[in-house]
């Protein structure tokens, strides 16, 4: 009764290439633009989420700028992620002088990798505050890294001070069980969620040891905003 | 593509109300699994779910209604793929400007939505075969019905397990949650318990009706 | 974050952080297949080889996407793909094994739309995996999608023999079942690595 196609047996293959042709262009045309319609509105909440976490970890800051730290120097983040380079964040405050750097870090912890930003302060020459970006944790056990106060406390005055060839850290982030921490580079586990509190340690440790030598030489360039 | 002699299914109530109850997705047909279990540990991860699916259902059954006396027979399930992935990248991106929050809560399940079985199911079974405007009210049907089932599944789990709904705290600081809920076994646990009491009522409802058949009630 | 060895992939991906078990991936033939061991071994290792076949070709399409900034055809491009993967499986079991493609029957189409296998590209696009680690994943993965099959139709043939009251029979059942197993294998939770 509904015979669209006069010759239905003789040319199936054109009427299916015409067809597809017809749901792929749509399709195509729906895609793209839900992309670019979207595509402010994307950029915008990604740069609010970054700001917030990043004013959360380094107080005092106002205004953020993307860095790449490389080997050879620092370069302004645009683009594609050169090979070798660390991403980072620079914070300034009100009148435009550098509050901090603030930079990502992972490791495995007991479910998933345990992703933070953490804020470095040259001044101290130390971690000044964390802030966990994503986790999946054991609720009740490994998500006491959001809030337990003597595990946060840790990252007040963490020290990251680089030995004397500016190489690598002068002692490596290291975490030690509840109740033993002796130097200001030691993160103390909380007691039950050593698996966790170890992943934060680790992840520090990695990035500090892959961000900072290539930093530290080149931060005072960064002492005030540009652009 | 309808055969003659097989009516298109006119618009009514029952259209709409079919995937409500009676073909209710995740009830009754168990169809949709994989995020129904995953995305339920919080009562607004379950709605966001639940309505970025029912986005992509309504879309993806409407333009396939539309498209159906031109699309032949061979290839009809690809094209189905390709127009409800179209939709659910469209609502990625949606999502994601509307809240990178939910987005990262609902992680990769938004995505997978194109391999949600009620979709595809739908397509075939129901859009395929009846105009737009019935096909597009059948589509709101299940999806409400799938939202339902998810809410149903999100609320208990985050009752129990986080003692909370919708975020707000119900119980107070001294209660000690659940934790399994809101874990994968606790996913397990809740829709299986969902599912025996729908098939106690059932029979209830059932058994009534067929006194004479002996059929033992489960208590 | 890419920084995984091999064999903690693996292992991952096969005990502490099951397909199905844990990430909730593959559910619908799980509930479906699982009713006979035979069936259920099969249909794992099907599974399988499709996610490796298409663990390669999304990591060789994301390669191509990003080359040409086309990211957001990404979904469709896999889905594809895996579509043409699970076709190729049909018409190769058709020719060398007609009985396993009869035994299988509906359920092999229908691994299209298998959620595990589209999350094997998915997840390793996320975690931005080399091809030695997504060949890793996709193998952990499948093979942890076939242990949990495996489990459960070998406890579901057992349970078939026992007295089930009427209201639990059927899916209730292997939810409370797969809930069980779920929770057996959180015990694997931290294992190597």
């Amino acid at each position: 009764m509904t015979a669209q196609v006069p010759v239905v047996e003789a040319t199936p293959t054109t009427s299916m290439i015409k067809t597809l042709g017809i749901v792929a262009t749509v399709c195509g045309l729906i895609i793209v633009g839900a992309y670019q319609g979207t595509y402010s509105a994307v950029a915008a909440n990604k740069k609010i989420a970054i700001e917030r976490a990043v004013f959360k970890v380094i107080p005092g800051s106002k205004n953020i700028s993307e860095f790449y730290a490389m080997p050879n120097g620092i370069a302004p983040a645009a683009g594609e992620t050169p090979p070798g380079a660390v991403k980072f964040y620079a914070a300034y405050d009100a009148n435009d002088r550098l509050t901090g750097v603030a930079a990502e870090a992972g490791a495995k912890g007991y479910a998933d990798v345990v992703r933070i930003l953490y804020g470095y302060s040259q001044d101290c020459r130390c971690i000044i505050g964390i802030g966990v970006v994503s986790m999946r944790e054991t609720p009740g056990i490994g998500d006491k890294i959001l809030t337990d106060r003597q595990f946060l406390a840790n990252f007040t005055a963490l020290d990251v001070k680089l030995n004397a060839d500016l190489s690598a850290l002068a002692n490596a982030v290291k975490t030690v069980k509840h109740g033993t921490k002796s130097h200001a580079w030691e993160v103390e586990a909380i007691s039950g969620a050593t698996v966790t509190s170890k992943a934060v340690g680790k992840g520090i440790n990695d990035s500090a040891q892959s961000l900072l030598p290539k930093l530290v030489p080149q931060i005072e360039k960064l002492r005030s905003r540009q652009s | 593509m309808t055969l003659p002699g097989q009516q298109e299914q006119k618009l009514s109530m029952d259209t709409f109300l079919e995937g409500l109850w009676r073909q209710n997705p995740t009830f009754v047909m168990v169809l949709g699994m994989c995020p129904t279990l995953a995305v339920t540990v919080s009562a607004v991860n379950a709605l966001t779910m639940g309505l970025a699916t029912t986005i992509v259902l309504v879309f993806s059954c409407w333009l396939i209604s539309l498209l159906r006396k031109l699309v032949p027979k061979e290839v009809r399930i690809a094209t189905y793929i390709v127009i409800i992935a179209t939709f659910v990248t469209a609502v990625d991106y949606l999502i994601q400007a509307v809240s990178l929050a939910l987005y990262d809560a609902l992680g990769a399940f938004i995505q997978l939505i194109v391999v949600n079985c009620i979709i595809l199911g739908r397509a075939e079974a129901h859009a395929s075969k009846h105009p737009p405007l019935v096909a597009l009210t059948n589509a709101l049907g299940m999806g409400a019905g799938f939202t339902i089932g998810l809410f149903a599944l999100g609320a208990v789990r985050e009752i129990l397990g986080s003692g909370s709904l919708f975020g707000l705290s119900l119980f107070g600081a001294d209660f000690q949650p659940w934790v399994v809920m809101v874990l994968p076994p606790g996913g397990f646990f809740v829709l299986g318990a969902w599912l025996l009491l729908f098939a106690w009522w059932k029979r209830r409802k059932g058994g009534r009706a067929l006194i004479a058949e002996g059929q033992h009630h489960g208590a | 974050m890419g920084h995984e060895t091999i064999s903690q992939i693996v292992v991952s991906a096969l005990l502490a952080n099951n397909f199905v078990l844990a990430m909730f991936l593959g559910l619908c033939p799980f509930l479906g297949v699982s009713g006979k061991l035979d069936t259920a071994f099969p249909m794992g290792v099907a599974t399988t080889f499709v996610m490796l076949v298409a663990s390669v070709c999304a990591y060789g399409l994301n390669l191509l996407l990003s080359a040409f900034h086309l990211e957001f055809l990404r979904l469709i491009a896999y889905i594809v793909v895996i579509a043409s993967a699970v076709q190729l499986v049909e018409m190769v079991l058709k020719k060398y094994s007609p009985a396993l493609f009869r035994a299988l029957g509906i359920y092999l189409p229908l691994i299209t739309t298998n959620c595990a296998v589209l999350g094997v590209a998915l997840f390793q696009t996320a975690r931005e995996y080399d091809f030695l680690q997504s060949m890793a994943f996709s193998f952990g993965g499948g093979a942890g999608f076939t242990l949990a099959l495996v489990l459960m139709a070998s406890v579901r043939e057992r349970l078939q023999l026992s007295d089930i009251p009427g209201v639990a029979q059927g899916t209730a059942l292997s939810l409370m079942l797969a809930g069980i197993l779920s929770l057996a294998f959180m015990g694997f939770a931290g294992m190597g690595g």
